[in-house]
Formats: C-alpha cells, sequence, structure tokens
C-alpha cells in the first residue's frame, strides 16, 4: 500500500543521515499498530490525516525531519570529544592507564558497591567494590551487563511530546503547569508510579512532593519485589523489617524455596558468605545446606540434601518442622512422604545447631511461610546470631501490590490527572488483569521517564529518556542499609535526566542539576556546612585505582584552595564509595500472635510458579544482547523463556516420546496453558530436579517494544499472572498443540556419560581417603611422552584452580568475561547453530536420579596446557605457548583451519564463522576494552587468562622494580565471582595461593590422561550430606561417575 | 670430406619401411655397412634399435637420484632452519627439532625434486623442444607418428655418398628412399 | 617396452585364459591410431557431448556463485560450527583426493609391475586424477576463514615479521603432499601425452590445429635416441610416483590420525586410507570408463578384462578398507577407553547411526558381489555399483570427520551437525567443475594413449630373422 510506500521514502530519507542507528527505534515506532492508534487518540485533528494521503506523508515528512533531527543531534554530543578535552589534560588522566571510580548499581530496591574500570573517559568495565559491604569486590551478571546497558544504540535519545523531539525545558513547563494546577485539589489528581525507591535523596524529595499535596500519592511497583517477604515480616512482628543474614556463621542452613546465592543483589554477599565455609580450604569446618524448594536453583546445586515440592507443599512442610521444633501458634500441615522422611532428622540437625543455624524463605512464598521462617529463626536461638533484623533499605516500604491495585482502579476511575511514571515498564509488568495500560487512557496527562522507548512509553504523552547510572549522580542503600553516593562516569550519551533531576522539575525550586541535588540532600542530614565549596564537581578515583585521587573524566583536576568540612566527608564516600556508619543497627524484633493464621491456598492439578528470568529478570535487561545470550545456570538457554517442567511429568503427560535426553535438543514442543480464560501458548523444557505437576514460568520475554535485540524474543508469560497469583497459579490445565518450538540451548546434553570430569565424594569419603580425585584418573603414568619437553617455565608459570565446592553457577564470571574482551554476541540463530562466542563456558551436570540429581557447574576457560594439541595442529604457528605457559592467540596470523578447534579436547576455541562484531555502531565503540583486539570474521579466538591484565600488572612491577606479587593479576572472571571460585597466580611461587590449591588432595586436571597438562586445575567437590538422609556407601560414590 | 662439400644441400637420405622388423633389420645391415650417422623413427619405442644404432645407455637416472637427494635434503633442512634457528616458538611443548613430524615433507620434497629432474633432465637431453628439423621435409614423414619406420643416414657421415647409399638403401627392400632436404 | 615383451596373439590368449583380450583382435597400427585419434579430429561434435558439456558447465557456474558468497560472508554459509568445525569441506576434500589417486596408480604401479591392460585406461585415468586433485585442492584453501592469506601463509614462504610456517601440523604436510602429487601427476600425464600429440599433429587436416598439437608434440619425430630416454624417464616416473601414491593419502588420514579425537587418532588410518583411496578411485575410472567406450565405440580397446580387473582391484580394496571398519570396532573395544568405546557406540547407535550403516552396507556388503563373474559381465549393474561406491566413499568420510567430531571428550560441548544448502552447492559445484574439464579432455585430447596401444598391437611384435 502506498502508506507503507511513504515509511519507504522516509526510511531512504533519513537512511542518508547520519547516526541511523538513532532514528531507527522511533521510526519502528511509526510502524507499529499501537502507535497508530494512539495517534488517533492522541490527535482527533490528525486522525483524518491518516486516511488522506496527501496530509499523511505531510505529516510523515514533518516526523521524519524530527526523527533525521535525532539521529544528528545525537551524534553530536559525542561523548568522547566532550568528556576528555585533551587540550587541557586532567593531570591523572594518562592515556592508556585506567582510572577506576567508585559508585553503585541501584537495582530493585537495593543496590551493589562497584568500581567501575574507566578508560579515557569512557566506562568499559566494572568490578565489586572491595570496600561495600554487598560486594566485597564480587559482582552479578546485571552488574556486570550494566555496560552494554550504558552504550545501549537502542536507549531512547530525546525527550518527546507525542512522538516530537521536545527540550527538557518544555517538560518542565508542563510539571510546573500541572502543580499549579493541583494547586487547588491538594495534589489529588496526581499520582507517582515509581520501582521501588532505595534512594534516600529521591525518596526525600517525593515526600516533599507529598507534603505540598497531601492528597497526592505515591505508588512503588516491582513486578518481582520482595513483597511477600515484607508482608511476611509485618505479620511476624507488626511491622516491616530487613532480616539480614549472617550465612557465614551458619552450620546448618535451610532454604524454603529461596535462592538467596542468586536473588538480586544480596545474593553476591551471601553466595560468598556461604562460600567462606564450602571452599577446598575449608576443611572440616564445612556447612550444610538443606534445600526445599519447586524449581531448581543456582542456591539448591550446592545443597547437600535437596527436596523438590510443588509450591504449595512448602507451607506444609515449614509448619509441619516449625511443629517438629516445637514453635508455638504452628500447627503440623499436611506433608507427604518423602518431606516426612526429612523432618526428623532436618530438625534434629537444626536443633544440634542452635544460634548456628538458619532459615531461609525465598520470595516466591506466601507471607505466612515467611513468618513461619522467622518464627522458627526465633525459636532455635538464630536470631541475633545468624539472623539479625533491621529496618528496610526501601525508602517507604509498603504493600505495593495493593497499592498498584488501587492506582488501577483510580485510573479507571479517572481520579488521576496526571500520572508520572518513574521509571519500570509498568504496562509490561503489571499484572494481565489489572489492564494497566487500558487504564492509562483514562488518565489526563501522562509521563514516562524510562532508559527505552518501551511499552509504557508509547501510551505516554511525555517520554523522558532517563539517565543511566553510568552517567547521573544521585545515591542508593545496598540491602544492609549502607549509603553509596553514586557518581557519573561520563555525561550523558542522549542527553537522559536522572530521576532526581525529573523530580526536581515538580518542586518549588524548580529544575536543578542532580549533583547539587544529591549534596544538598546529604550536606542537611549530616548538618555539616558546606561554605567555601569547590566550584566543579570532582568525583574521586576508588582507593584501589592506580595512582593519586584523579579528577573525573573531562572535569578540571580537584581545586587545590581549603574544602569545606561537608566536602572534605564528600570527598571521602566518593573516594571510598560508600558512606560510612550508614549500615542499619539491628533492631529488636517481638514475634506477634497470629501470624502462621493464613494458611496458603492448596494446591491443586498444574501449579505454574513464576519466578524473574535468571538473565533479563523483569524484562528490563530484554535489550541486552550479554544477557540474552547468557545461557541460564540450569536449563542452558538463551534468546527465550520456556516452560519448565520435570522429566516424569512430561512422560506423564505425554509431552515426549521416547528418551527424555532427545528431548534436550533444540526442537522442544509448544504447549497451551490455559487457566480460566487466560492461555499461554509456550514451549516446555525438561528439567531434572523440578518438583512433580510444577511449571515454572519466567519472566521478562515476549517484549514488545523492547529494542532492536529484545523485542519479540520469548513469549510474555504475564498473561497467565493475575494480581491474585502473582507467585503461582494452580489447577492450570496443560494441552499439548503437536508443535514445535526451536528453543537455543548451548549444553544439549547434561549426562556426565560416566566419565571422570566431575569427582566428588561425600566428607567422610574423603576423609577415609584423601586421595580419592587421583584414584579417578584414567592412565596411572601421565608423563608417557614421545619426547622428553625440553621447555622450563623459570620467572612466572601462570596457573588457575578452580574451586568446584563452591561454584553455584551464578554466570558473573561468563558475563564478566565477554566485557572484558571485547566478546561478541552471534544472536539466536547462531547459536542454534553450536557458534555461541563465550570464551568463558559454564558446563552444568545432572547426576543421580533424574527426579531429583546433583547438579554440578564447571566453568571451562581455555586449560592453557603445556602441551597445547591445538598449537601443534596449527599450519601457521597462530597459536603458540608464551615463556610463561600461556597458549597465545595471534589473531593477525590466524587464517582459520579451525583444526586447533577440532583438537581442543575441551572445545574452549570460538570461532568467527562470520562478521559477528559490530565495527559500525559509534556508542559500541565507545564501549570496547582498548587493551583487547576486536576480531574480525574469520579468525580463531579464546581465553587468553586475561593476558591483558597480566601486562598491566607486569608493567607496574616493572616500573617499581620488583616481582608481580600473588593476587596482583586478577583475571576478570576471577574478580566478579562471588564465591571466589576462580584463584589464579603464578603456581613458580609456592607461597601463591594458586600454588597451594593445586596441592590440595582434591586437585585434579581434567583429562589428565591425554597428557595436555593444562594449567587450569579443579577442585574435586566434597558433598557433607546428612548421615541421618544419606546413610554411607550412598548412590553418589558411582553418582558422580555418571549413570 | 670431398663429397660434403659437393653435396650441401642434402641433410641425409631416408628409407622408409612398413614393419618394426624391417626397420631393425635395416638398421642393423647399415651399422655393418660402417654407416654411423645415422637414426631410425618410429611410431612406437623399439628397443632393438638402441643396439642396432649403438646407443649408450642414458645418464637420466643418475640425475633423477641428484635431484631426489637434493630435494630431501633441502626440504629437511628448511624446516629444521625455520623451526629451530629463524623463528623458534614453543608449539604444543615440542622439541624446536620434532624431526619425526618433519620426515612428511622431507619424502614431499625429495619426491618433487626427484620428478622435476626427470621431466626437464630427459626433455633437455633430448634437445627438445625443437619446432624444426629436416626429416619433417620428408612429405612420407608424416606416417612415422602412425604406422611407417624410417631410417635416416645422414649426410655427415664419413661413408656417406648419395648415389651409394642410396643404392645401399635400396637394397634393403624400403617402401621408398627419398632425399632429405636440410 | 611393450614392444619388446612377447605379446602372443590376442585372441589366442583370450583362449588360453578364459580372460578377453586387452585389445580386440585385428587392429593394425593404422586401424588403432585413426579410430582413437579420430575422436579428436573429427569435425562434428556430438550433440550429447553438447547437452553433457551444458550441464556439468552449469554446476561450475553454480561453484563461482557459492564462492563469492563464501567469499563475501565467511564459511558461516555452510553448517560448520564447534564442536564440528570440518565437515562438507573436508570430506569433499578427502573424497576427491582419494579419487585422485587411481590415475597415477594405474599409470605408475601397473606400469611397474608390467600389466599391460593400463595401456588403455591409463591416458583418461590420469586426466581423472588431474581433474580430481584440481577440486580437492580447492577445499583446504577456501576452508579457511582467511582464504586470501592463507594462500600464501601455508607455502613455505616467510611473511612479513619472518615467520614461517608450523611445518609440525598435518595441515602443512598436506599442502606440500598435495601440491606435489599434483604437479608430478601433470609432469607424468604430460610426458605420456607428447607422442600421441604428435601423431595428431601430423594426422591433423586444419592448419590451425596442425599449429596447436605442433606446439605441443615439442617438435616430437619419434627418433630413437629419444624413445630410449623417454621409456626411461618414463619409467623413473612411475617408479617415484608410485610411493608418492601411497605417501598423498598417508599424508591426508595423518590430518585425523595425529589429533587427539577418538576416531581420529588411530594407526589403522594410513594403510586403510590409501586403500580407500585406490577402491573409490578405481569406483570413478569404472564410472567413467563405461559411458565413454559405449558413447566413442572404443570398446575395442576397453575391454571386459579390463572391466573385470578394475572390479577385482575394487573387491580388493573395498575389503581392506572393510577390514579397516572392523579393525575400529576392535580397538575401540579392546583399548578399554571410555572415549574410544563411546566413539564407536555413537557411531552404531547415534544420530547418525543411519550413515554408518548405509556405509558398511555398501563397502563391506555389496562390494561381496564382485565375487560373481555375472555381476562383473554385467555392464549396466557394474555401473550402478561403481557409483554406490562413490557415495559409499563419500559416507565413510561424513562418518569419520562428523560422528568423531560431534561427540568428543566433553559430553558438555557435544553438537549436532548439519549441512546448509550451500555446502551442497560447494559440492555439486566441485563435480561440474571435474565434469567440465573432464568434457573437454575426451574432446581435444586422445582419452587413449595411441601410441602405448600401438604397441600391443600383433604388428608390433618383431618377426624372429636369421642373421
Amino acid at each position: 500500500m502506498n502508506q507503507s510506500n511513504d515509511i519507504e521514502a522516509l526510511r531512504a530519507r533519513l537512511d542518508g543521515t547520519r547516526g541511523r542507528e538513532y532514528w531507527r527505534s522511533l521510526e519502528a515506532v511509526a510502524e507499529t499498530p499501537e502507535f497508530k492508534e494512539f495517534l488517533h487518540r492522541e490527535f482527533p485533528s490528525n486522525a483524518s490525516e491518516w486516511l488522506d494521503p496527501v496530509g499523511r506523508r505531510s505529516f510523515l515528512k514533518l516526523m521524519g525531519a524530527s526523527l533525521s533531527l535525532a539521529g544528528v543531534s545525537a551524534c553530536t554530543r559525542q561523548p568522547i570529544e566532550e568528556i576528555v578535552p585533551y587540550v587541557r589534560q586532567p593531570e591523572e588522566l594518562v592515556p592508556g592507564k585506567p582510572l577506576f571510580y567508585a559508585t553503585a548499581m541501584p537495582f530493585a530496591g537495593s543496590a551493589l558497591g562497584l568500581l567501575v574500570e574507566s578508560h579515557e573517559g569512557r566506562p568499559t568495565k566494572i568490578e565489586g567494590n572491595p570496600d561495600h559491604p554487598s560486594s566485597r569486590g564480587a559482582t552479578d551478571i546485571y552488574a556486570q551487563a550494566a555496560i552494554l546497558g550504558l552504550y545501549d544504540p537502542d536507549r531512547s535519545q530525546t525527550t518527546t511530546n507525542l512522538g516530537e523531539i521536545k527540550p527538557f525545558s518544555a517538560f518542565v513547563e508542563a510539571a510546573r503547569a500541572v502543580v499549579s494546577g493541583q494547586g487547588s485539589k491538594q495534589g489529588g489528581g496526581l499520582r507517582i508510579l515509581s520501582e521501588t525507591v532505595a534512594s534516600p535523596t529521591l525518596a526525600a524529595q517525593i515526600e516533599a512532593l507529598l507534603k505540598r499535596f497531601p492528597a497526592a500519592k505515591w505508588v512503588q511497583w516491582e513486578p518481582v519485589g520482595r513483597h511477600n517477604a515484607r508482608e511476611g515480616s509485618r505479620l511476624a512482628f507488626g511491622e516491616y523489617v530487613e532480616p539480614q543474614y549472617a550465612i557465614e556463621k551458619a552450620d546448618v542452613i535451610l532454604s524454603l524455596d529461596s535462592d538467596f546465592m542468586c536473588a538480586g543483589p544480596a545474593g553476591v554477599r551471601h553466595s560468598r558468605a556461604f562460600a567462606s565455609r564450602r571452599r577446598a580450604e575449608t576443611g572440616t569446618a564445612r556447612n550444610r545446606l538443606y534445600a526445599v524448594e519447586s524449581t531448581p536453583t543456582n542456591t539448591g546445586t550446592r545443597a547437600d540434601h535437596r527436596l523438590p515440592l510443588k509450591p504449595s507443599e512448602i507451607d506444609g512442610f515449614a509448619r509441619a518442622l516449625a511443629a517438629q521444633l516445637g514453635v508455638e501458634g504452628v500447627t503440623a500441615g499436611t506433608v507427604s512422604d518423602a518431606a516426612r522422611k526429612w523432618l526428623g532428622p532436618l530438625a534434629k540437625d537444626l536443633q544440634g545447631a542452635r544460634g548456628r543455624g538458619v532459615v531461609i524463605v525465598g520470595e516466591g512464598q506466601p507471607a505466612a511461610v515467611h513468618a513461619i521462617g522467622h518464627a522458627i529463626n526465633a525459636a532455635l536461638g538464630n536470631v541475633g546470631e545468624t539472623v539479625t533484623y533491621t529496618q528496610t533499605p526501601e525508602a517507604a516500604p509498603s504493600d505495593q501490590r495493593a497499592g498498584l491495585r488501587e492506582l488501577v482502579g483510580e485510573m479507571n476511575a479517572g481520579k488521576v490527572d496526571f500520572l508520572l511514571v518513574l521509571g519500570g515498564n509498568p504496562v509490561y509488568t503489571a499484572p494481565s488483569d489489572l489492564q494497566f495500560g487500558a487504564a492509562l487512557h483514562k488518565v489526563k496527562l501522562r509521563a514516562h521517564v524510562g532508559l527505552y522507548e518501551d511499552e509504557t512509553a508509547a501510551l505516554c504523552q511525555w517520554h523522558i529518556p532517563e539517565a543511566h547510572f553510568l552517567e547521573m549522580w544521585g545515591d542508593a542503600r545496598s540491602d544492609d542499609g549502607t549509603v553509596t553516593i553514586v557518581q557519573p562516569l561520563i555525561a550523558p550519551l542522549y542527553n537522559g535526566k536522572s530521576l532526581v533531576e525529573v523530580m526536581a522539575a515538580f518542586s518549588e525550586a524548580g529544575a536543578r542539576a542532580g549533583y547539587d541535588l544529591v549534596r544538598e540532600h546529604w550536606a542537611a542530614q549530616t548538618g555539616l556546612s558546606t561554605e567555601a565549596v569547590a566550584p566543579a564537581p570532582a568525583p574521586q578515583p576508588a582507593a584501589t585505582a592506580p595512582g593519586a585521587p584523579a579528577a573525573p573524566a573531562g572535569v578540571a583536576a580537584a581545586p587545590s584552595q581549603p574544602l569545606s568540612p561537608f566536602d572534605r566527608e564528600w570527598r571521602r564516600w566518593l573516594h571510598d564509595g560508600l558512606v560510612p556508619n550508614t549500615a542499619f543497627a539491628p533492631k529488636p524484633v517481638t514475634l506477634q500472635a497470629g501470624f502462621a493464621k493464613a494458611a496458603a491456598p492448596a494446591g491443586q492439578g498444574l501449579e505454574v510458579v513464576f519466578r524473574p528470568d535468571p538473565s533479563v529478570y523483569d524484562g528490563r535487561f530484554a535489550n541486552n544482547g550479554w544477557l540474552q545470550e547468557l545461557p541460564k545456570a540450569l536449563t542452558k538457554l538463551t534468546w527465550d523463556n520456556a516452560a519448565l517442567i520435570a522429566p516424569a511429568t512430561a512422560d506423564r503427560l505425554g509431552l515426549f516420546k521416547g528418551e527424555a535426553d532427545e528431548a534436550f535438543a533444540s526442537k522442544a514442543p509448544v504447549v497451551e496453558l490455559k487457566k480460566g480464560d487466560r492461555t499461554l501458548r509456550v514451549p516446555v523444557w525438561l528439567v531434572p530436579g523440578q518438583a512433580p505437576d510444577t511449571l515454572t514460568l519466567h519472566l521478562g520475554y515476549g517484549r514488545e517494544r523492547a529494542g532492536r535485540t529484545g523485542t519479540g524474543t520469548g513469549f510474555n508469560v504475564n498473561v497467565l499472572r493475575t494480581w491474585d497469583s502473582q507467585d503461582v497459579v494452580n489447577g492450570v490445565e496443560l494441552v499439548a498443540t503437536g508443535d514445535t518450538y526451536q528453543l537455543a540451548s548451548t549444553q544439549d546434553h547434561w549426562s556426565l556419560e560416566g566419565r571422570n570430569l566431575v569427582r566428588v565424594a561425600t566428607a567422610a569419603e574423603f576423609a577415609a581417603d584423601p586421595g580419592f580425585a587421583d584414584k579417578r584418573e584414567l592412565v596411572a603414568d601421565r608423563a608417557l611422552t614421545m619426547y622428553k619437553s625440553d621447555w622450563k617455565y623459570e620467572g612466572y608459570a601462570w596457573g588457575m584452580a578452580i574451586d568446584q565446592n563452591v561454584c553455584n553457577g551464578c554466570n558473573a564470571c561468563v558475563v564478566a568475561c565477554q566485557a572484558e574482551n571485547n566478546v561478541p554476541v552471534v544472536g539466536k540463530s547462531q547459536v542454534l547453530n553450536g557458534r555461541e562466542m563465550h570464551w568463558l563456558r559454564v558446563d552444568r551436570y545432572f547426576t543421580g536420579e533424574l527426579d531429583n540429581p546433583d547438579t554440578y557447574h564447571q566453568p571451562m576457560p581455555c586449560q592453557q596446557c603445556e602441551g597445547a594439541p591445538c598449537e601443534v595442529v596449527c599450519p601457521v604457528a597462530a597459536t603458540t605457548h608464551s615463556d610463561e605457559g600461556l597458549n597465545d592467540m595471534v589473531y593477525n596470523r590466524c587464517v582459520g583451519t579451525r583444526y586447533c578447534s577440532n583438537n581442543c579436547p575441551y572445545k574452549v576455541r570460538r570461532f568467527n564463522f562470520l562478521l559477528y562484531q559490530d565495527f559500525d555502531t559509534p556508542s559500541l565503540k565507545l564501549m570496547r576494552n582498548p587493551d583487547v583486539t576486536v576480531r574480525s570474521r574469520g579468525v580463531m579466538e579464546k581465553c587468553t587468562y586475561c593476558v591483558q591484565r597480566i601486562n598491566q600488572a607486569r608493567v607496574t612491577a616493572k616500573l617499581d622494580d620488583r616481582q608481580i606479587r600473588d593476587g596482583e593479576v586478577v583475571t576478570a572472571c576471577q574478580a566478579a565471582c562471588p564465591t571466589d571460585a576462580i584463584v589464579f597466580g603464578n603456581i613458580n611461587d609456592p607461597e601463591s595461593r594458586v600454588a597451594k590449591l593445586k596441592k590440595s588432595p582434591l586437585n585434579y586436571a581434567l583429562l589428565a590422561e591425554l597428557n595436555t597438562r593444562p594449567r587450569t586445575t579443579y577442585m574435586a567437590v566434597v558433598r557433607n550430606p546428612n548421615v541421618e538422609l544419606e546413610p554411607p556407601s550412598a548412590s553418589h560414590a558411582e553418582g558422580e561417575e555418571g549413570h | 670430406m670431398s663429397h660434403e662439400t659437393t653435396t650441401p644441400t642434402l641433410h641425409g637420405l631416408m628409407a622408409e619401411f612398413d614393419n618394426p622388423t624391417a626397420l631393425v633389420e635395416a638398421t642393423n645391415r647399415a651399422r655393418l655397412q660402417g654407416y654411423r650417422q645415422m637414426d631410425a623413427y618410429s611410431p612406437i619405442p623399439i628397443e632393438e634399435l638402441n643396439d642396432a644404432l649403438g646407443l649408450r645407455r642414458t645418464r637420466l637416472p643418475r640425475l633423477v637420484l641428484l635431484g631426489g637427494m637434493l630435494g630431501g635434503l633441502g626440504g629437511f633442512s628448511l624446516e629444521y632452519w625455520a623451526s629451530t634457528i629463524a623463528y623458534p616458538f614453543n608449539i604444543g611443548g615440542r622439541p624446536l627439532n620434532s624431526w619425526p613430524q618433519f620426515i612428511p615433507v622431507t619424502f614431499e620434497t625429495t619426491v618433487l625434486g626427484a620428478a622435476l629432474s626427470c621431466f626437464i633432465g630427459m626433455w633437455a637431453l633430448n634437445k627438445l623442444p625443437m619446432p624444426y628439423h629436416p626429416v619433417f621435409n620428408v612429405p612420407a614423414f608424416e606416417r612415422a607418428s602412425s604406422d611407417r619406420f624410417f631410417l635416416c643416414i645422414e649426410a655427415t657421415d664419413p661413408q656417406f655418398d648419395p648415389q651409394t647409399t642410396r643404392a645401399f638403401l635400396e637394397g634393403l627392400h624400403p617402401v621408398g628412399v627419398s632425399d632429405v632436404e636440410p | 617396452m611393450a614392444a619388446k615383451e612377447h605379446v602372443q596373439d590376442p585372441a589366442e590368449a583370450a583362449l588360453l585364459q578364459r580372460t578377453p583380450a586387452v585389445i580386440a583382435p585385428g587392429h593394425t597400427f593404422e586401424s588403432v591410431t585413426d579410430s582413437i585419434a579420430g575422436v579428436v579430429l573429427t569435425k562434428r561434435t556430438t550433440l550429447g557431448w553438447f547437452f553433457g558439456f551444458a550441464l556439468a558447465f552449469s554446476l561450475l557456474m553454480l561453484l563461482n556463485l557459492t564462492i563469492g558468497k563464501l567469499l563475501m560472508e565467511g564459511i558461516g554459509i555452510w553448517g560448520n560450527n564447534v564442536p564440528v568445525g570440518w565437515a562438507f569441506d573436508i570430506i569433499n576434500f578427502v573424497w576427491w583426493i582419494g579419487i585422485g589417486h587411481a590415475g597415477t596408480l594405474i599409470s605408475a604401479i601397473l606400469l611397474l609391475f608390467r600389466q599391460q591392460w593400463r595401456t588403455s585406461i591409463n591416458r583418461f585415468a590420469e586426466a581423472m586424477t588431474l581433474f580430481a586433485v584440481a577440486c580437492a585442492a580447492m577445499f583446504p584453501l577456501l576452508h579457511t576463514g582467511r582464504p586470501w592469506l592463507a594462500v600464501y601463509w601455508l607455502f613455505p614462504y616467510p611473511n612479513s615479521m619472518g615467520l614461517w610456517p608450523q611445518f609440525r601440523s598435518p595441515l602443512i604436510w598436506d599442502v606440500f603432499a598435495v601440491s606435489t602429487y599434483g604437479t608430478v601427476s601433470a609432469l607424468f600425464w604430460f610426458t605420456g601425452l607428447v607422442p600421441d600429440m604428435a601423431t595428431l599433429r601430423d594426422k591433423a587436416t586444419s592448419p590451425v590445429a596442425k599449429r596447436i598439437f605442433g606446439m605441443v608434440a615439442l617438435g616430437w619425430r619419434g627418433s630413437a635416441r629419444h624413445w630410449q630416454r623417454y621409456e626411461m624417464a618414463y619409467l623413473l616416473l612411475a617408479g617415484i610416483s608410485t610411493p608418492l601414491v601411497l605417501s598423498v593419502h598417508s599424508v591426508v588420514s595423518f590430518d585425523f590420525a595425529v589429533s587427539v579425537l577418538p576416531g581420529w587418532h588411530a594407526t589403522i588410518f594410513p594403510p586403510y586410507f590409501v586403500a580407500g583411496a585406490i577402491y573409490s578411485g578405481f569406483a570413478m575410472v569404472m564410472t567413467l570408463a563405461i559411458p565413454l567406450r559405449k558413447f566413442y565405440g572404443l570398446e575395442d580397446f576397453i575391454t571386459m578384462r579390463h572391466i573385470h580387473n578394475m572390479t577385482k582391484v575394487m573387491l580388493a580394496t573395498g575389503m581392506i578398507v572393510a577390514y579397516g571398519y572392523a579393525n575400529e570396532a576392535f580397538f575401540a573395544w579392546y583399548s578399554a577407553n571410555p572415549y574410544e568405546g563411546y566413539m564407536m557406540l555413537n557411531r552404531m547407535t547415534g544420530p547418525y547411526a543411519f550413515f554408518y550403516w548405509s556405509l558398511i552396507a555398501i563397502n563391506a556388503a555389496m562390494i561381496q558381489l564382485f565375487w560373481f563373474r555375472s555381476v562383473r559381465d554385467n555392464i549396466p549393474l557394474l555401473f550402478v555399483l561403481s557409483l554406490l561406491v562413490n557415495v559409499g566413499m563419500w559416507l565413510e568420510r561424513f562418518i569419520i570427520i562428523v560422528t568423531s567430531l560431534h561427540r568428543d571428550f566433553l559430553p558438555s560441548s557435544w553438537d549436532m551437525y548439519a549441512p546448509t544448502r550451500w555446502d551442497f552447492a560447494m559440492f555439486a559445484g566441485t563435480i561440474g567443475l571435474f565434469f567440465s574439464l573432464f568434457f573437454l579432455f575426451v574432446r581435444f585430447v586422445p582419452a587413449i594413449a595411441i601410441f602405448e596401444m600401438r604397441t600391443i598391437v600383433p604388428e608390433a611384435k618383431l618377426k624372429e630373422h636369421h642373421g
């Protein structure tokens, strides 16, 4: 039709303009039906234009012009020019030498303390802040992927009103108009919908506004927030409190459907705490973890005992356990036989560890179970020992679910004149039965602040691009209360505004710079005077950064004149990355009666569990290619979500004819899930260890306006998610459709095939036979070789030891590696063809019985073999051995015969079958690590032990004329690892940690029988089972041998 | 000598036979007559002619042996030099001089050297390619490459005399005898 | 050579040993020369030739298209992946190079063994070798990620950094083996061609043809002195080529045997690859010879004797190949190596089991038919069988390469391989190249060595003479 012709014409015209990638998303808007009907609604005047071609053409011209402008304007703001004016080079900024700045990533009502590596003013890599309690130097996948989030070319670029570019000032005007308009009715028509706010400044601003307009309302909404935990704490103690777990102190841990190691930023802290009692060095002080869960979690994979229960059964189990432990106010519920067997030994174990045990309840469980959990901890005297209670990190805890429903009610009733959506994407995330989108149309004026022009933005007249946290001034509390000042690493790429700045537009003072707002807030908090304030905002490099405190990229060096008392503090906060003494003090709590009244709804039929996606969370990361392509820890799926189901259940429902293993190949059957009038078509995926008759659906997929990467991936499971069943839906009807769907999984095969790759023993077996790991070797004499090799490695000999005891498969290392080494994203079709490029992968193996297997994670970087099979077969010497034992890859010499990959027994080599790197998108050029070659088509690549980091350390060491110290070279994967499972160093130095680990009896090399003599070795797993549940001579002895 | 100068216009005399036996016989007879400067032409190789014409064994085999040895030596020394002297590398922990892995290439270069010297040597010794040769002036010689056999006594032979030699050739019952223009 | 050797009258020879003669009775120098040279010198080209050539040529154009796309987009257009880094590319390479073995083998080894039946098939068998090597050589180059560099980095020539090839790599051995093989076969072929070119020069009527043939003939005039050295050179080349033929496919087998992969790392590979090469080579000669003798009426020269002998060679080499399969399976079990064991199990029962069993059906079971004279006499059947043998040998390479790669040591990296349409296009394209060259060959070059045929007609035999 000629309408589409116009759009073609528009495309053609715009193609010439610079910054193509910028207008594309907008242009996409112009094409989507939503946008067209939206136009009809929004401009009755223009609606006719769509019927009359001439008018429509002129309209599109208009839009086209503005769109191209968007591109151009974005280009003129190339940050590279803007923020590093080498005309006057900041003194500490040495080209080629990265600086590190401390900041924090606000995330889901909490925050993670970070150090961000900046090259010539470009943030390129994120590390954890060692001084920050929430991180202790480690990170999670979301923090690692934030770099790509910052440079994402699909982020919204400019403030728009009805799709037209407007200056931010125009929005400020509109805001003022609204405010003055609301003056009369106390702001009765004024509503603010935000995500959970953990920023003291922002919270203060909103409170201030609410003070001015008592009738206005502030609603917070997180699709996967800590709702049940909050309500649970209120049930138990009558107030919102945050349980703080000291897992490192616990000998016995019971997780009730909780993924405490990988859910949310607290996971990093918990992982490390758990690992501190589990690593090869730990010795006999091993803790013991029981996991009762409906769907396998990373936490569950590290459990010594794991019990799959339907979500509805866990309530009963908790009550039965509480009763067994003699917790008053709880009466035993009904439990399955499998569960009953557990109760005795478990209760005994917990009682045996009074004050040294802890029970942790998962977000997915109803409030009552949380309350029971608190009660059990209290009864066992764990409170004050392994668990303490503090105020919540979120500024204004509330019943968000009720709040949202109320808001929607008001919107439908037309009570809302102005709705300000501060971040988040409620149109997509709100429970489907609330019809949030429809309700939104009833609001007269609506504004959306967000990183993307997403589903919500499309339905709001105003859209304000949100500043990425690496671009803004702000503050955030981590879950223990510690406050971090969020400082920008780079000027906003796309003119984004921080939430604080947006809120300021509604204050009396009007729009202000975020820097001033945050400083003022904290000046007020500390009461210190800000006299003689230094002129320029001056973020400080963190302590660990090489060199003295440096000026921020592009801003003049710190002024030398005397600082005000506040500034002295402020500078220290920025430098350390946290505000001292802001961690919450434990507060006494008293158990309320009747906390356990509300029993969970009895489950019937198939139960469907909703969980945030392990990769894209609630959908906010849907456009992040690194996360999309990140193999999910347990399913190894990429680019999609699926209905996870237990093999037994799948067989019973006749979903898989024949061997279950086949089903792991990429053709997955599509089923239709029915609940009432809601139906969802989704492929199913087998997950050993999933509870029977339980389906797990991951949120965050099926986005319609996520961006070029995220749009259209996976399935939107919100369809089934109603307000009253946001965690679990009961009695879902499953109908096989007979269709199949291609799911891209990076590991189709999940059994060890009886091979000695993962070596496991129980604590008892290990004590009896410390050398068990070596005994499983295939060939006794590894020294068999054709020639006596004459290569000695004096000086440094780099090596790695990976502790499988603690690795929980959180994947942080994988994303870290991708960020550090400029590893490209290849897309679903290429993953389907087995061409993913990850230099480091985490292999996942199941052993034992299919319904409740043991799961092991095996991080697999290049093994850096001393007798490398890959090197010998390369015809052009493109891969050779360095004198420090690194298996070097020479990209510009590689002709791409792929023989090395064929001959690599570990298959860690990756080949650029096509041109996978994006050499065109400007913002992605800024993102890349300048120390690592960007590989092009036709060459092989692989893990280098982060050789660029080794060389950095070598330079520093040489400069002050000394050896590289142990722990001075930290590989990207090692740095990111929350469990500290990866240890790297010089194996020639007997004092180095890696050398010590390699002396451990648990140390073994993979496929040693091939005489590859790998530099990377693994620590055999020692499980710590409860002998009452698992008598010695347990099945596990042959368990890890495979079948 | 004298007649040579008197008959400069002649390359030789050529007798044509229709079967190999006749040719071999004729050649033997000519040799017995004392003719030396002569050559036989046939569409197929006939080893008997070698003795009849008193040809020596060819030097080709020694040439080939030499070529082969040079090839092999060159091959291995290239490998040795390139991987231990020119640009030494630690390749998979193998010794710089991994001689067992150098053998295949050494073998191939040996064969190549031998084959090339054989090919080039043979044509060189035969002084081919040679586009022009007097024998082609004999019209009947066209069939030398299909089914006729020729004996050519050249004018350079001391005993050569146009008349007597022709008479001698006639006596061999050839299909015909013809002059060979130079 | 053969002239001296005592040839009894073919007709009676046929009666004596129940085998047909290598040349039909009643042929003379002239008849042999004319009937073979006629094929080339005739003015009119048959319609069948045009049709066949057009077909082959269109496939050749498909090859160009594929190579173009390959260079533009990279080998990602194929199905290769990690772990299956090699697939159709190397399968086809080994397949073609294998086919290329019969030619030299026939001309060299049979020559050394004084097998005069070789004379009527060696010419086009050698041509086949050259064309097959041309097809084969294309893959090692084009399967690389950056062919424009591989072109010269693989040859012993230092790059700008003074860096040489890595001589421990079997791929470098390949480069030397294949290029040497190509060169030597070409020299051998050309040497054999010269006397026939002289014949064509003298027989040709059109001046243009005369000139062209004349140039190629290098002024050959059949002088006894020349013949002496010529015979010696031919013999020497044969002697040189014989170990070469054996070495080339041994080296190709090293590509696999030298690696660590279960299913590749096997000492049986060299002999069993060489046997396989001869086996597939003869199959291809058969596939070409049967139509050739039919359409150009060369039944007199490519007689049943040849067909029988080739069949017998295929039977023998085929049995060696089958032994290779048995041997692999035996060692998988006997070595008690879990990886080897699984590899064999996976071949027999895994996702690619169908191909493994069809391979066994052809290369182990089907060839037993060759025991029967009735089968050896049945030309159409033999044609079909020879085609099947080619298929079987292609499958063998598929099994060796793909099933070994797709499931090796770590189950985590196991994956499946599926070819794309470009994989097939490339394969079909090389077949097009092969036949285009072959059609040109039969039209412009005598497909049978005329002068060697002359040596075996009765006339060539010297009569007893006294004094």
